[in-house]
């Protein structure tokens, strides 16, 4: 009996590396584990992340100097379609989604996501379509022999996407590739709703839930609202191209100013999409490493839901220079302004919850204090656009350029690497390196500043948006080197940030359960949780559970009403 | 796992929250009306401005009797439904059966309509903007009617078969819910196509 065992065990030993790299394989493929998805999400949305970065650096190569002939101009028209599509639909929606469908479930107690298999089936229609996209490189020619890639920019304004002005296939891989985008959206969107309305552990009130999860919520809500005209305005585009429909024809009379309207309902709220749950992230970070319970949380939720309903009214500040009379002008400059007011609330709770708290530099601290600055000055420049007058002056230059990157960048890029320092020792068990990670901030925000601050400049100078090169004369020569050579900077950073990912997975500090000593649901299971997350449901009584647990003595719940 | 900290589990109260069905469908429903009003703002706005014939005026007739019977078939699914719950299942099959026939007799009348508008008016989508903005609205609703026509055949398959319990009255309430959310959508595409665009 004593010699059978061993044996027994080698043989169990060798059939399991052998079936290794399937099995696993086979189960990332068919999980329908929230926090796989989850992590799928994130990393897909990573590796696109690097292809739209590189994409940039192909664009800021070519515009580092006057006259240059890097790419050419039909590259060019390509790259910047590309980086733009790439960067909202198949990075930014992504990576967002990946948190939310790793973090909500375990924020609020429950095991999955209400529909595990339409996350699943969200996920891989989404990744799908980011394929579908890149493959028109290969297969965008067609028999046309007319441009590969979609080379239309990302909001693809008609009539240059009429069969006429874009013959080939090349548009229609980006229509239909934002199609599926869009269809995955809804799907995850849904399901976060539901989850958060159906799957919260006893005790888990509405008014306990974490503000990610709120977040998370009107975030979702949005997208109901503003993917789906995307998805309808896609649908029209397809039946124009592929039946001779004339939605966006001009010379059947239909209008062009129609689809600039369709693309900008979708694309304007669209931002508040990808900046909700930037917001989230630091709604979660900044009171921990505060060591203080965030300060206005019913005023933090009140905002949250004020941005989203008047996000629904600001979007024609897109089309200020199309020309929409004095009530049109009027109308959507008040309302642009006006979203400046709970968002300037967000800034002043966030400011309180770090005033006399003992605040830890930790790197997820650093890009969430990064954040907060960058984001208060694309708010100001925001401010600045929404006057229709200087739109009109400055409207489709650098300038704008600089204002959305500072946003986008600035503000959501910022704390998604914080995101990343704060939960990837529960995604992975191990701690990321805090050394090279403060390379990376510094690094990063050198970069960013040197790219995104001198971009303004050329912007206020003239130089318009989208040219493939400029004249030596002009006086944008220098200030483009200067914002050319803050990309250097930032793909460095990130460089080192994606290695500092892989390395801290083998090598990185064991993380324990709640390396952080926070005081949310998700720090009180393992690193990473387990495959149902809570072996037994939790049960909460006010909105930081584990600080309850932690000081019996003075729980929160006396406090809260 | 001993490490990682105890949560407490005892239950007060009693923790009672929404069907995940229900506010999953109706997540959906807000979904696919913004994709509707898009499509209904594109009718509105290209009203009267197609710069050739046939206009609405000339080529559209009521279609009274196939919105009587989708208007209907929203009662017998509702009466199908209550038929589960109370453990009728022969009549749920009946009402169900019913609901079938109804959105049968829409569709037909559709492909009646379009028939004659293509062979009979000559408009098509590609004819002029009243043809885009119009096959396109009433189609898409029309494709909404199909997927909710297979699901309610599905279902009455399963309850010829037996297979419908009272355990289901939960889903069928859902599928319910979205077939009502298509009669809604027709009472929009009716007065806005046939009545006020006319």
């Amino acid at each position: 009996m004593a010699t059978q065992t061993p044996i027994a065990m080698t043989t169990d030993q060798a059939a399991k590396t052998h079936r290794l790299f399937f099995d696993v394989l086979h189960d990332w493929l068919t999980t329908v584990d929230h926090k796989k998805i989850g992590i799928m999400y994130i990393a897909y949305a990573l590796f696109f992340l690097v292809v739209g970065g590189f994409e940039a650096l192909l664009m800021r190569i070519q515009l580092a100097i006057p006259n240059n002939t890097f790419v050419s101009p039909q590259a060019f028209n390509r790259l910047f379609t590309m980086h733009g599509s790439t960067m909202v639909f198949f990075v930014g929606m992504p990576i967002l989604f990946g948190f939310g469908n790793y973090l909500v479930p375990l924020m609020i107690g429950a095991r999955d996501m209400a529909f595990p298999r339409l996350n699943a089936f969200s996920f891989w229609i989404s990744a799908f379509g980011g394929i579908l996209l890149y493959f028109s490189y290969l297969g965008g020619d067609g028999l046309y022999g007319a441009g590969s890639a979609p080379d239309v920019g990302w909001f693809a304004y008609a009539p240059l996407t009429a069969r006429v002005f874009s013959p080939g296939h090349s548009t229609d891989y980006w229509t239909l590739a934002l199609l599926l985008s869009g269809i995955g959206s809804i799907g995850t969107a849904l399901n976060i709703v539901t989850t958060t309305i159906c799957m919260r552990c006893p005790g888990m009130k509405l008014n306990r839930m974490p503000l990610l999860v709120w977040l998370y919520l009107v975030t979702s809500a949005m997208v109901f609202v503003a993917v789906s005209p995307l998805t309808a305005a896609q649908i029209m585009l397809m039946l124009d191209r592929y039946l001779g429909a004339h939605f966006f024809d001009t010379q059947a009379g239909g209008s062009a100013v129609l689809w600039m309207h369709f693309f900008w309902i979708f694309g304007h709220p669209e931002v508040y999409i990808l900046v909700l749950p930037a917001f989230a992230f630091a709604n979660e970070i900044i009171p921990v490493f505060s060591r203080k319970a965030v300060f206005g949380y019913p005023a933090m939720v009140a905002a949250t839901i004020g941005i989203g309903f008047i996000s629904l009214s600001v979007w024609a500040h897109h089309m200020f220079t199309v020309g929409l009379g004095a009530y049109g002008n009027t109308f959507f400059t008040f309302a642009t302004m006006i979203i400046a007011v709970p968002t300037g609330i967000k800034i002043f709770n966030w400011l309180a919850t770090l005033w006399g708290g003992k605040i830890q530099f930790t790197v997820a601290m650093m890009f969430s204090v990064g954040f907060l600055f960058q984001f208060l000055i694309a708010g100001l420049t925001g401010i600045m656009l929404s006057a229709s007058p200087f739109d009109w002056q400055l409207g489709n230059s650098y300038f704008v350029v600089a204002h959305f990157h500072y946003v986008l960048v600035g503000a959501i890029l910022f704390m998604i690497f914080a995101a990343f320092y704060y939960w990837y020792p529960k995604m992975s068990g191990r701690m990321l390196s805090e050394k090279m990670g403060k390379w990376h901030f510094w690094l990063f925000l050198i970069g960013f500043h040197l790219t995104f601050d001198f971009m303004h400049i050329p912007g206020i100078l003239g130089m318009p948006r989208r040219v493939y090169t400029y004249e030596a004369d002009r006086g944008w020569a220098i200030w483009n080197m200067i914002v050319s050579s803050g990309a250097i900077f930032q793909a460095a950073a990130s460089l080192l940030f994606v290695y500092n990912l892989i390395w801290s997975y083998f090598k990185g500090k064991v993380a324990g359960p709640d390396p952080w000593d926070a005081w949310t649901l998700e720090w009180s299971t393992t690193s990473p949780p387990p495959a149902y997350n809570f072996a037994v449901t939790p049960t909460v009584e006010s909105r930081r559970p584990l600080w309850d647990l932690k000081h019996p003595e003075d729980p929160d719940s006396n406090y809260e009403m | 796992m001993s490490e990682t900290a105890a949560m407490t589990h005892t239950t007060t109260e009693e923790w009672k929250l929404p069907s995940r069905g229900v506010v999953g469908m109706a997540c959906l429903i807000v979904a696919e009306a913004a994709i509707f009003i898009i499509f209904v703002v594109a009718y509105v706005y290209y009203l009267g401005k197609s710069i050739s014939g046939p206009k609405p005026h000339d080529v559209l007739e009521l279609p009274v009797i196939s919105t009587v019977c989708l208007l209907s078939s929203s009662i017998t699914v509702h009466f199908a439904g209550s038929a589960l719950h109370s453990g009728k299942r022969g009549l749920c099959s009946i009402w169900l059966a019913l609901t079938v026939l109804l959105g049968g007799i829409f569709l037909a009348g559709t492909a009646q309509e379009w028939y004659q508008l293509i062979y009979r008016d000559g408009l098509t989508i590609q004819t002029n903007l009243f043809g885009t903005t119009f096959y396109s609205l009433v189609g898409l609703h029309a494709s909404h009617v199909i997927v909710g026509l297979l699901m309610l055949s599905l279902a009455l398959i399963f309850s010829l078969r037996g297979q419908l319990t009272a355990r289901h009255s939960e889903r069928l309430e859902v599928l319910s819910l979205y077939w009502h959310f298509v009669d809604a959508v027709w009472v929009v595409v009716f007065l806005v196509v046939y009545v006020f665009g006319r």
